[in-house]
């Protein structure tokens, strides 16, 4: 039978992941986006697990809340890069530092 | 049992699909990687008897989301040289703070597994149960001040995306709504009043 664990033990491995992912692509803020959507993934797992081993829905109340958060957040951010792509042809964070002194 | 060894196989998926959306050299694979690890969770949502965020997961990730950053990914056309090079610099620090978060990780996990039900089975549902029910009854009551909050975060992304992206190019032929509406009589049309011309 599957336990809690079990389910605690995929959702921290695929949060190591992304987090490794985030550092190994750091240059690309469409993959970094993409990463950030894994850990909130990851997250979905450990509220779903939790509200199912302990018979209280209210994580799952949570889970539907976290989607509409990040698919505004996935829509908001995709449109900043556009708008960023269009006025300085590229997306590497590393060209991006005009907000330096 | 074989839940169990649906269990196994799925995660493997899901973990193969989760290295594979940060290892690959395309960022279109990437996207296409991250799709498959969104499908694989809502079997997996299944499996924990999560029916309806199983189903919402699939439609609103599967069906939107992945299909914008897609859209995007295609659109903007990254280079990919360089993230080749930047592949190797950071590995060793992104390494060794993936195996720092996992050892937390596991010695939280270590700790409260004696308070925590961690090899708890789950109860079994009896037959008329139905998860969009439940989830239902609780949303629209209890939680119903943050799901109009969750309406308003969805119309204030649309309306954002929608003027964030929307441009207007020089020289484009295009009709100018507002300007056609706003026009009044006395701009285009000078009644002249004058005398009728009469043959003497």
């Amino acid at each position: 039978m599957i336990t809690l664990g079990h389910y605690l033990g995929l959702s921290a491995a695929l949060f190591v992941i992304s987090l490794a992912g985030i550092f190994l692509n750091r240059k690309n803020i469409i993959l970094l986006l993409m990463c950030v959507e894994l850990m909130l993934l990851a997250v979905n797992f450990n509220f779903i697990a939790f509200s199912r081993f302990l018979g209280d829905s209210t994580g799952q109340i949570f889970v539907f809340f976290i989607l509409t958060v990040a698919a505004a957040e996935a829509a908001i951010g995709l449109a900043i890069l556009v708008v960023v792509f269009r006025s300085r042809r590229t997306i590497a964070v590393r060209d991006l530092t005009s907000l330096k002194g | 049992m074989l839940s169990l060894i649906f269990f196994y196989v799925l995660a493997a998926i899901l973990l193969a699909a989760a290295t594979g959306v940060i290892v690959a050299r395309n960022p279109v694979y990437s996207v296409l990687y991250l799709v498959l690890a969104f499908v694989t969770s809502a079997v997996l949502w299944l499996l924990l008897e999560a029916e309806f965020l199983a189903i919402a997961l699939v439609l609103v990730y599967v069906g939107a989301v992945m299909v914008l950053f897609l859209f995007v990914v295609m659109m903007l056309d990254v280079e990919r040289a360089e993230r080749q090079a930047s592949f190797t610099r950071y590995a060793p620090v992104g390494a060794a703070l993936a195996f720092v978060v996992a050892g937390e990780l596991i010695a939280a996990f270590w700790l409260k597994s004696r308070s925590m039900p961690m090899t708890s089975f789950q109860a079994p549902r009896d037959a008329g149960y139905s998860n969009t029910r439940e989830l239902g009854a609780v949303l629209y009551t209890q939680h119903v001040y943050a799901f109009e909050l969750a309406a308003m975060i969805l119309l204030l992304a649309i309306v954002t995306a929608i003027v964030l992206t929307m441009r207007r190019r020089p020289g484009l032929k295009a009709q100018d709504i507002s300007a056609q509406v706003a026009v009044r009589a006395e701009d285009r049309v000078r009644l002249v009043s004058m005398p009728a011309e009469t043959d003497e």
